[in-house]
Formats: C-alpha cells, sequence, structure tokens
C-alpha cells in the first residue's frame, strides 16, 4: 500500500521535474494575479495591508485551479491512467498520492513566494508568518477538493472552465479561514480559531474527497 | 401492490401522468388562497408597512432552494447505492427548479432589501450562503450539461451534488462565522420581530403551494427525461407516435 502510494508519488514528481515550463507558470500566475490587484485599486500601504490576505489567497486558490485541470488529463491521454485505475491497488490510493503529488509541486512553491508578495502587500511580519501557517493548512485543501473536480471533468470539452465553475464554492471555507487568520492577527483578535477551524477542514477533506474523487475517476473512465 | 414497481420508469411514467394534475391544481388553488391572504387578510406591518409582504414569496422560496437540494443529494445517493436509474432521473429534474428558488429568494431578498435596509445587497451571511448555493446549483448542471454520456452524467452529477452536500453546512457556518468578524452591517436578520398568526398562515400556505408546484412540474420534467432515455423502448414509441 505505502509502496504503491510512494510509487505514484515518485512518479508525479519525476514528470513535472522533467518539465519545468508547466510548473512555472502556475507559480508565475500567482505573481501576476497578486500583482494585478495594487495596479487596480491604487498603491496606498494601509488599503494593501487590508486587502493583501485575501488577495493572495484568492490568487492561490485560482494558481492551484489552474494547474488541477491536468491532474489526471496527460495520463488519461496516453491510457496510462486506466492501467493504474485497473491495477489491484486501491484508486484511493492513487487520487491521494496524485493530489499529494499536487500539492508538492504546485502547493510548496506557493509557500515560498507568499513572503515576497506579502512585503509587497506592506503585511507585518507576524502577519507573514500566519499568512504562511494559514497557506501550509490550506492548499492541501486545494489539492484535495481539486482533484474530485479534475475526477469529474477528465476527458470533457471546457474541462478546464466547468472544473473553475464546480469546485471554487467549495474552496470557500479554506478561503474564509485562511485569509481571516491573517486578518484576525493584524486586527488583535489572534489567529488560533481560524487555524484551528481551517486544520479541520484539511482532515475532514483529507478524509472525504479522495473518496469521492475515486469514485468519480471510475465514473469517468467507464 | 409493490411500492417498487414504480421504480420502473414506465411504471413510474403512467403514475406521474396521473399525480400530476393533482400536484398542480392543488399548487395553483393553494397559491391563490396564500396570495389573497398575502395581499388582502394579512394586516400593514407597523415597522415595515407593506414592503414585508414580499417575504410570503421570499421565504417559501428560500426554504424550498435548501430543501430541494438535500433532496436532490438523496436521490443522488441512493441512485449511487442501488444503481437505480429513476433516481437520477428525479434528481436531474429537480435541479432546475432548486436554482428558479434560490434565484428568486435572492431576488426578492434584493427587492426586499432596498426599502428595509437601503441597500439591495449586503454581505450577511444567509445572502451569501444562498448565493453560493446557487452557484452550487449553476455548477451540477452545467457538469449534467457537459457530459453527453447519460451515465456518465448522471453519476457524476450526484457525487457533485453529494460533496456539495457535505459542503453547505462547513459554507454555511464559516460565512457565518466571517460576517460576524467583519462586523459589516448592523442588521441583525436573527433578531426578527414575532410575527401576527395570519401572516405566519399566508407564509405557511405560499410555502405548501411552493412545495406542491416543485413537485408537479419536477415531475412533468421527469416524465420528459423518461420518454428521452427511454425512446428506444416499444410502450415509449408508442407513446411518442401517439403525441
Amino acid at each position: 500500500m505505502h509502496r504503491f502510494l510512494l510509487a505514484v508519488l515518485r512518479r508525479d514528481l519525476t514528470l513535472a521535474a522533467r518539465r519545468r515550463g508547466d510548473w512555472l507558470i502556475a507559480q508565475f500566475f500567482f505573481v501576476m494575479v497578486a500583482s494585478l490587484f495594487p495596479l487596480g485599486v491604487g498603491p496606498e500601504p494601509e488599503m494593501l495591508a487590508r486587502i493583501g490576505p485575501g488577495v493572495l489567497w484568492v490568487a492561490a486558490t485560482l494558481a492551484s485551479l489552474l494547474s488541477l485541470a491536468r491532474l489526471f488529463e496527460d495520463d488519461h491521454r496516453d491510457g496510462s491512467l486506466e492501467h493504474m485505475v485497473l491495477s489491484p491497488e486501491p484508486t484511493v490510493l492513487l487520487v491521494l498520492g496524485k493530489s499529494l503529488a499536487h500539492w508538492l509541486i504546485y502547493g510548496v512553491p506557493l509557500l515560498l513566494i507568499a513572503p515576497v508578495l506579502g512585503i509587497q502587500f506592506n503585511l507585518s511580519w507576524e502577519a507573514i508568518l500566519v499568512l504562511e501557517i494559514s497557506l501550509l493548512l490550506g492548499t492541501p485543501i486545494l489539492s484535495l477538493l481539486g482533484g474530485v473536480g479534475a475526477a469529474l471533468t477528465l476527458g470533457l470539452r471546457g474541462g478546464g472552465v466547468l472544473l473553475t465553475l464546480l469546485i471554487l464554492p467549495l474552496y470557500i471555507p479554506a478561503l474564509i479561514f485562511g485569509a481571516g487568520a491573517v486578518d484576525g492577527v493584524m486586527a488583535g483578535t489572534g489567529a488560533e480559531a481560524h487555524l484551528s477551524l481551517l486544520g479541520a477542514f484539511m482532515v475532514l477533506s483529507l478524509m472525504i474527497a479522495p473518496w469521492i474523487a475515486a469514485a468519480a475517476l471510475r465514473v469517468s473512465l467507464e | 401492490m409493490n411500492l417498487y414497481t414504480y421504480a420502473s420508469p414506465a411504471n413510474f411514467y403512467v403514475l406521474a401522468g396521473k399525480l400530476i394534475p393533482w400536484f398542480s391544481w392543488s399548487a395553483g388553488l393553494l397559491a391563490v388562497w396564500g396570495l389573497y391572504i398575502s395581499f388582502f387578510l394579512a394586516p400593514t406591518d407597523f415597522q415595515q408597512s407593506e414592503a414585508y409582504r414580499i417575504i410570503f414569496i421570499h421565504v417559501p422560496a428560500a426554504w424550498m432552494s435548501m430543501f430541494i437540494y438535500l433532496v436532490m443529494a438523496f436521490w443522488g445517493a441512493i441512485g449511487l447505492a442501488f444503481n437505480t436509474r429513476l433516481s437520477f432521473m428525479m434528481a436531474r429534474a429537480l435541479a432546475p427548479t432548486g436554482a428558479l428558488f434560490t434565484f428568486i429568494a435572492l431576488w426578492t431578498g434584493a427587492l426586499w432589501g432596498k426599502p428595509m435596509w437601503g441597500a439591495w445587497w449586503v454581505w450577511d451571511a444567509r445572502l451569501t450562503s444562498e448565493l453560493i448555493l446557487l452557484f452550487l446549483y449553476v455548477g451540477i448542471i452545467a457538469l449534467w450539461a457537459a457530459i453527453d454520456d447519460v451515465r456518465r452524467g448522471d453519476r457524476a452529477g450526484s457525487l457533485l451534488t453529494l460533496i456539495g452536500a457535505i459542503n453547505v453546512p462547513i459554507i454555511y457556518f464559516s460565512v457565518k462565522w466571517w460576517n460576524t468578524l467583519h462586523q459589516g452591517s448592523s442588521i441583525n436578520l436573527m433578531k426578527a420581530p414575532s410575527m401576527a398568526a395570519i401572516m405566519l398562515q399566508g407564509m405557511l400556505v405560499m410555502a405548501i403551494a411552493a412545495w406542491l408546484y416543485t413537485i408537479a412540474v419536477s415531475l412533468v420534467r421527469v416524465r420528459r427525461i423518461i420518454l428521452e432515455r427511454e425512446r428506444q423502448t416499444d410502450w415509449a414509441k408508442a407513446i411518442l407516435e401517439r403525441e
């Protein structure tokens, strides 16, 4: 079981390492979306600090959606996905491994970029630290729930846009708790409550999303 | 008589055809009665004057919008668990009415909010979660529309409905806590003034009318879906030729 999970993980990471172009696009997308907001709303430092947490969280969800459309697509096109689903190993582990790989490839780099953008948005060090913790807890949710959407829309025309439509409403709790934690620490009310709820939502997604995604994958491949 | 007979689309088609007139007529009569109570019998509210009368449409629509989603999730779960074709058809037949009621609830809410709060829209927890519910309905309908294969579409839509149903309470509470922390508006919807009995009566009659209407239109819709899917069978061909 563990060996299968690790094999899926290693395979996806190797594939990502050999195609760095795809990997970089999502990260640059994150930076660009975040950079557009000061141009849109004006450069006043107080206002930027006020909207910063929300903007960075929204940009992170959009960046993760951008890459999620291809979570199963490439493997589906060359047929290897069907072989992996038909193998005696549980499909849940396949989905879990792929979601985990997606998080390592697309979620973790966001954690490295976010502090730089936080400085641009005039966030305090304390706020940036909480932003990092909230992204650490929250980005796995994006990959896990996104796996369900990617499995449901596998191989459909206009699948990418449809995926966005299906999954964004489900991301709302993560967005509220994630951005709320940073807001809380800036307003002086503390971030613990938000971070605990975000952590709980992450555990819940980890428990439920892979099963539904595996069921959806089997439905899509029938 | 075995109730499971009606799990067969062919039998249910006939049953639905017999039931539709009953549900539509009672829905129509109750709606007329409910509207009569709402506009003529119910007194003018001393705080909100005449504009409060929109709740007779708004509250039943909001109830139905949430309830229909749960019924869809129920049919989806039944369909996935027992592999019954009719359950998926019921789920599909309900979705447009659910989206319609969600939209009506939002629209009438805005019309009520303007004279009461001085704003068409506030980011109140209930309004926001109702908006998100509309997004969920639109997502499910869009997924069904995008998948041509009936079997795959049924299952995919039901899975999405189910994960949405798990998420709806989480979304509701997250939006509620988000709202209380942001301290956006001073309006509190929770502390509604207690209602006169006649107003409550009007609202309940309208709610039952909305309920019966939902059953009637989804039965009409499910009959169309049954005919479309069973068009290769002899009984469906006979009906299609007659029409």
